[in-house]
């Protein structure tokens, strides 16, 4: 009985797509990342894509508890430069239905946890209206 | 009353079961409220600490004042509660756990609950609570070990003075949290500090003696009448000692002239009031004395059960009327004025529970009966008393 | 926020500047290349802005004084102000679980019925109890006297809401998508007023003193004996709510 099981587990494992090595049949889409302002960024690409939380990490302590204001790495910066020019966002689906906005493409694919936007705005140059109380 | 083998495998399944749904249930409202915020429970930025915080404050107290019977074998000699330490034991941790559960998942960011133990601020009093809950789950672990394993024996006697002066120092840090709060007239006293762990000695015995009368009654026995007497007694003690605690702390607070309109309020004006009388006074402390020291009904396990339990119920609405009853009254910024706004302001605030809130509160207390309920089932709780041992050393005594 | 330079001739922000960096530790009190200094917005700013890189400094203490006597009776411009400057746009079915940054009170003397009203938000205390209470160390007071909530480790615990007299702090009931890019802002943490810092150090007044009709708010740095704020707390008689518990404010009141 258990040996029988066993095989069949084993069978479903060999027949399961294997995502990492996939080539053409890969389950999910890799993300196609649009860069709305090339040539802009406060770091080479390579720089970025590994050290872009710690930058952001260390950015955000500095200017919240110190007050240090106008530093190069800034959450706010990345969003103006970065949010789609279609719809004013980071997040979301992107123009036409493909993909997805820039923070969000990556952070999908990988399963990482955006808990930036809990509280950020992810639209640029958003402005909120306000409540009468 | 004994049950068939077979039906008491069932109903263990049965009651494990129930533990296990109420928990699920409880956990399940918890994501309910981190999902949708805590707009979906009754809590507001006036009373921002609700129901969930009575049951949760009422499980660590109680935790840690269970832990006392086991003090009374260890530490203090008794040779009466040597056999009920380890029931003592597992009775603390699955409390503390129910209890911490739910303070854990209240929390508006429960997801991030790592970050208290990453970020620490020495001046906070719950700061010094993450230091405290899990080293009391230390301690206790390492003392029942001692108890359970013969080769730990020795050191079981090192093992109960650590465990006593811990949980005393948790109690202390319990009741510190509104010890420490000087905005709210209810609170700001250290009188609150020892007043907790008297509490948490009264608390913890009334719900060893209800689990052990039900173990008891689960294996066909009955408690010896020394046992009963000698327990029911000390409950009384407790119950009285809380009584105290109580009448002194609302006799300051009527004696200082700004806190006289709070007292008012509590004692006779709102909706605590008969909470208070009735609930906590009435229920929860005159009716289980008179039980336990009327002689009609303080031989009989029965009655002494329904003290207990009383015990219980009262404790829960203490803890109401404290944390919600002063929350509820308005916090007086202006002396000399009478003041109005938008938010509360020189208004009295009624709470009410949501029902996730209240789901949530009764997962904690299914957790601490799931923990319960298997570990007196798989491991070897149930006292067994040396009766002609323990007459003896009852006479040396007496 | 790329804006003119302005021209440092301020030599009390030479010094604050100094002050802060070295207070920091920081070695690069010069301007980065290709930041610029932030403008002067109004005429009647209280201040300047910091320079880019440098850390708020504990020479500053920055402050507000409100006075109750100019406040008008039903006029609620400045909470108007701050809601649209700080993006408080939830309107709940139970307003107790709305944020309240800034509130008006309505005072009447028990002894001869004179009325009187008042905003109400975080008084800004050197002594804050909820910087005392937090377990995380998320509320926070920064260098020039401001308090702060830091979200990145707020838990909602709510024990710094149960230490606040003043009723300052308030939980975010709701998800929230409705923020302004400089004050983020999010369920489940606990958030008060923040003396408009993104404001003030870029050289601007909290938004409602900048709204309020009457003059009745004044901003400034109460360390600076030459600043209006100072002047006038050391001419006429100023009360602290609460003064009792000796939390020194930095929000004062006067015609109360």
């Amino acid at each position: 009985m258990m040996r029988i099981l066993a095989a069949m587990v084993l069978a479903m494992i060999a027949v399961s797509p294997a995502p990492t090595f996939a080539g053409e049949g890969e389950r999910t889409p890799k993300p196609v990342v649009t860069i709305e302002n090339p040539g802009k960024c406060v770091a080479p690409a390579e720089e970025m894509r590994r050290n872009h939380m710690e930058m952001l990490k260390h950015q955000r302590d500095r200017t919240l508890r110190a007050g240090i204001r106008g530093e190069p790495a800034s959450l706010n910066a990345c969003i103006e430069c970065h949010a789609s020019k279609a719809t004013g966002s980071v997040l979301g689906t992107a123009e036409g239905g493909k993909g997805r906005n820039f923070c969000e493409s990556c952070h999908s694919y990988v399963a990482v946890k955006l808990d930036c936007f809990e509280c950020h705005q992810p639209k640029a140059k958003f402005k909120a209206a306000g409540v009468k109380p | 009353m004994t049950l068939n083998p077979r039906h008491e495998e069932g109903l263990f399944y049965l009651l494990a079961a129930i533990g296990g749904l109420v928990s699920a249930i409880g956990i399940g409202a918890a994501l309910y409220m981190e999902h949708s915020g805590h707009v979906v429970t009754g809590m507001n930025n006036q009373v921002v600490w609700g129901l969930p915080h009575v049951v949760a404050i009422f499980l660590i107290v109680a935790a840690s004042g269970v832990l006392n019977v086991a003090s009374m074998g260890s530490v203090f000699g008794r040779k009466l509660y040597k056999p009920r330490a380890p029931l003592s034991g597992l009775l603390a941790l699955a409390m503390i756990s129910g209890g911490l559960a739910v303070i854990m998942l209240d929390l508006g960011r429960a997801d991030r609950i790592i970050v208290a133990a990453t970020h620490f601020n020495p001046t906070s009093v719950f700061g010094w609570n993450v230091i405290l809950y899990p080293v009391f789950y230390g301690v206790v672990a390492v003392y029942l070990w001692t108890m359970m394993e013969r080769r730990m024996y020795p050191w079981m006697k090192v093992a109960g003075y650590a465990t006593f002066i811990w949980r005393i120092v948790l109690t202390t840090g319990t009741g510190s949290i509104f010890a420490f709060l000087v905005a709210r007239q209810a609170y700001g006293t250290a009188l609150l500090a020892p007043m907790f762990i008297i509490m948490s000695f009264c608390w913890g015995l009334a719900v060893f003696l209800v689990v052990q009368s039900t173990m008891y009654a689960w294996n066909g026995l009955t408690l010896p009448p020394l046992v009963l007497q000698r327990m029911k007694n000390l409950l009384a003690t407790f119950v009285a000692a809380v009584l105290y605690f109580t009448i002194v702390l609302h006799l300051v607070n009527a004696y200082f002239a700004k806190n006289i309109a709070f007292e008012y309020f509590i004692l006779f004006d709102s909706e605590f009031a008969g909470m208070f009388w009735v609930g906590q006074i009435l229920l929860g402390t005159l009716l289980p004395l008179a039980l336990l020291f009327n002689p009609a009904t303080a031989s009989k396990a029965l009655w002494v059960n329904v003290a207990a339990l009383l015990v219980v119920v009262g404790a829960c609405f203490h803890l109401y009327v404290f944390i919600i009853g002063g929350q509820a009254f308005p916090l007086d910024m202006f002396p000399g004025y009478d003041v109005k706004s938008s938010f509360m302001d020189g208004a009295v605030d009624h709470y009410r529970a949501s029902l996730p809130e209240l789901l949530l509160s009764l997962g904690g207390l299914g957790i601490a009966f799931t923990m319960t309920t298997i570990g007196v089932r798989i491991l070897h709780f149930l006292p067994q008393d040396d009766l002609a041992e323990l007459e003896a050393a009852t006479r040396a005594t007496d | 926020m790329t804006a003119p330079q302005t021209p440092d001739r301020n030599p009390r922000r030479a010094f604050i500047a100094a002050a802060g960096a070295g207070v920091a530790g920081l070695g690069f009190a010069a301007i980065a290349p290709g930041l610029h200094l932030m403008a002067v917005g109004e005429a009647n700013a209280a201040t300047e802005a910091r320079k880019a890189g440098t850390a708020a400094s504990p020479a500053v203490r920055w402050g507000l004084l409100i006075d109750a006597g100019k406040c008008a009776p039903g006029c609620t411009k400045c909470i108007d102000a701050c809601h649209t400057e700080n993006g408080v746009t939830e309107k709940l079915p139970d307003p107790r679980q709305n944020s309240q940054w800034i509130r008006k009170i309505e005072l009447v003397d028990r002894r001869d019925g004179r009325k009187t009203e008042l905003p109400m938000m975080c008084q800004h205390c050197a002594n804050p109890p909820c910087v005392d209470v937090c377990p995380t160390g998320a509320s926070m007071k920064r260098a020039d006297g401001i308090v702060l909530v830091d979200r990145h480790t707020c838990i909602g615990c709510r024990y710094c809401m149960m230490a606040c007299p003043y009723k300052a702090r308030s939980l975010v009931h709701v998800p929230l998508t409705e923020q302004n890019p400089e004050v983020p802002r999010g369920q489940g943490c606990v958030e008060s007023c923040t003396l408009c810092v993104h404001r003030v150090d870029k050289g601007q007044t909290p938004a409602c003193v900048e709204s309020c009709p009457e003059g009745a708010m004044l901003f400034g740095d109460l360390n600076d004996p030459s600043s209006a704020i100072a002047k006038r707390i050391a001419s006429v008689p100023t009360t602290q709510v609460r003064a009792d518990l000796r939390l020194n404010h930095g929000v004062r009141y006067q015609g109360l």
